[in-house]
């Protein structure tokens, strides 16, 4: 794997090398970040896309840490996006708290604590239990803010919200342009501490619960603590997303709770490819970019769509687009070696 | 004080008994086989002991102390380290990390959500000096289900080592391997460190003989009998239940 590329040394040498540099930065990491500065510039027009598209891959992003890294399979991951989504909107519209940052903090800690507590009682199963469990959590949150709709504004939901300029200073726009950035400055805070914690000795935790749980209980880990710890993180993260979506957007309904919702990241994520960080990039990008061209090309049948490029995606890309790239990259090496 | 201690331990499933008041002790630096034919409770009483299955009734205690309510976790932390008879692998990790894994958790690194795991030199250090004691240092960045099985029966025993364990459980540890490079794995088991108790479950009746100073015969979930190699060899009716069964059955031994 990823090791062929230092050649020379003894076997020990180069094992330990690898370990040492595996966490540090590689040029390649630039791309999406620079791609993402590029459409700043070249599409001037579809910020607000631009925007909703980034707040998609902080979302898959949060799943990825929970799915990819500590496999966790989860079907309501949205309960924690619609938690951070309405912690902005309730108190935009109820409390008149209409600044930016304090409300992204505010939903990170409202969802991290719903995540503690449904992860504290859920994850002690695995599996289908666990699936339709988690699918529970989100319908719960979504009927409970139906039956207050006095309060959540119900299926019509909160429009027209209001937010303060940013920071104080910068005001947003028509085209999105300020929110724009805002999401990307965001998405790259939170993408440096996800990146911390995958390459950190917890990060090889979670990926050692993933590959084999009963060995991790055989070494003395506490798995629980590990996944209610990693379950909580990824919560607050998907709350942040909820709330960049909320302000955003201006407005903010009960269908952020759906299960269409939870079910849509997962496919996401899954097509960018699991476990990698920047699966949540491409997979996020790719499903939302097809997903615009198909609805403008064919507002009926756009589905369709969708739906054929999931099934070729399945077919011939089992472990992803990056996993697909991986193994073009393995097999040039391959060739060029013998 | 003894390393390991059980006393009466009992458990079932459903109606049937699969432990029945098994008392066993291994002291310090022990080497203790347990035999016995399929299906006596073999892998049973080793889940009891580590903590994978709650005993019914009766105590097991690990250098005095009680750890019967302790979880399985737990009493890995305390030293009691066991493998497999089915090899328990992070198969899509390189046999390095496998190593780092079990040191990080050990030694409670794995706490750290935020320095590099790759920054504390001494757990990689470390981590391959027990690839080098069992010569698996060449396959260190090779994932562990790239690996020949018997490769990876020595990742399994690699692991537990690693545990610092001061009592190990040794399940079948050279079963699947084929006969040509099952001494390999026998070989290592011979040279563990003499500090270490060690209980073997293990069919080839020339590694028990070899290998343990004291044999535990278990039949149908209880202890049949115990003694030395030579007075278990010359013990008619463990011959007549044990090994006349087992020429009779040995069809099934892997």
């Amino acid at each position: 794997m990823a090791a062929s590329d230092t050649i020379g040394g003894t076997p020990r040498q180069r094992a330990t090398d690898y370990l040492l540099r595996r966490h540090r930065f590689r040029m390649a990491e630039a791309l999406p970040w620079l791609i993402a500065i590029a459409v700043f510039f070249i599409f001037p027009t579809r910020m607000t896309f631009g925007s909703q598209v980034l707040v998609m891959v902080m979302f898959a992003l949060s799943l990825d840490l929970i799915l990819g890294y500590a496999g966790i399979v989860t079907l309501g991951h949205a309960a924690f996006f619609g938690v951070g989504a309405y912690t902005v909107g309730l108190a935009a519209a109820r409390l008149d708290w209409t600044e930016p940052i304090s409300g992204l903090f505010a939903a990170a800690i409202a969802a991290g604590l719903v995540g503690f507590v449904t992860g504290w009682f859920l994850l002690r199963y695995r599996g289908l239990t666990l699936l339709m469990l988690t699918l529970a959590t989100a319908i719960l949150l979504q009927e409970t803010g139906n039956l207050r709709s006095d309060i959540s504004g119900g299926y019509d939901g909160l429009p027209g919200l209001t937010f303060k300029p940013l920071l104080g200073v910068f005001d947003y726009d028509l085209y999105g342009h300020t929110n724009y950035l805002y999401a990307l400055t965001v998405l790259a805070i939170i993408f440096f501490f996800v990146r911390r914690i995958v390459y950190s000795p917890f990060g090889q935790a979670l990926t050692g619960i993933r590959e084999n749980v009963r060995r991790m209980h055989a070494i003395g880990s506490p798995v629980h603590r590990r996944l209610v710890t990693v379950y909580t993180i990824a919560a607050a993260i998907a709350g942040v997303a909820g709330a960049l979506f909320t302000q955003t957007n201006a407005y903010v309904t009960l269908t952020v709770f759906d299960f269409d919702n939870s079910a849509k990241v997962m496919v996401m994520l899954i097509l960018g490819g699991t476990g990698r960080l920047y699966g949540a990039f491409v997979g996020a990008a790719v499903y939302m970019v097809l997903e615009d061209y198909f609805s403008k090309l064919s507002p009926t049948f756009w589905q369709f769509g969708i739906g054929l490029m999931l099934v070729l995606a399945v077919l011939f890309t089992p472990r992803g687009i990056l996993g697909l790239f991986e193994r073009i990259g393995d097999y040039l090496a391959e060739r060029k070696r013998s | 004080m003894a390393a390991l201690q059980v006393e009466k331990l009992n458990r079932t499933f459903g109606a049937l008994p699969v432990t029945r008041d098994v008392d066993l002790t291994l002291e310090r630096g022990a080497r203790c086989a347990l035999i016995g034919p399929n299906g006596a409770g073999k892998t049973t009483l080793v889940n009891l002991i580590t903590g994978v299955l709650k005993p019914h009734s009766g105590r097991v205690l690990l250098n005095g102390e009680d750890i019967t309510a302790s979880s399985q976790a737990d009493r890995a932390r305390r030293g009691l380290a066991r493998t497999f008879q089915i090899n328990q692998l992070f198969r899509g990790l390189t046999v390095l990390e496998n190593l780092c894994m079990t040191v990080g958790e050990r030694d409670g690194h794995c706490n750290n959500l935020w320095r590099s795991s790759g920054s504390k030199r001494e757990v990689i250090d470390e981590a391959i000096g027990y690839l080098d004691s069992l010569r698996l240092t060449d396959d260190a960045l090779k994932l562990v289900r790239e690996l020949p099985y018997g490769r990876q029966r020595l990742v399994e025993i690699a692991i537990a080592l690693a545990q610092k364990p001061r009592v190990l459980l040794l399940d079948e540890p050279a079963a699947g391997v084929p006969s040509s490079e099952s001494h390999l794995i026998l070989d290592v088991v011979a040279a563990l460190d003499p500090d270490i108790a060690v209980l073997i479950i293990e069919h080839d009746m020339d590694v028990v003989f070899r290998f343990a100073k004291e044999i535990t015969v278990l039949v149908q979930g209880a202890v049949f009998t115990q003694g030395t190699p030579a007075e278990i060899m010359s013990n008619e009716q463990v011959r007549a239940v044990y090994l006349g069964q087992e020429g009779h059955r040995g069809g099934h031994h892997g």
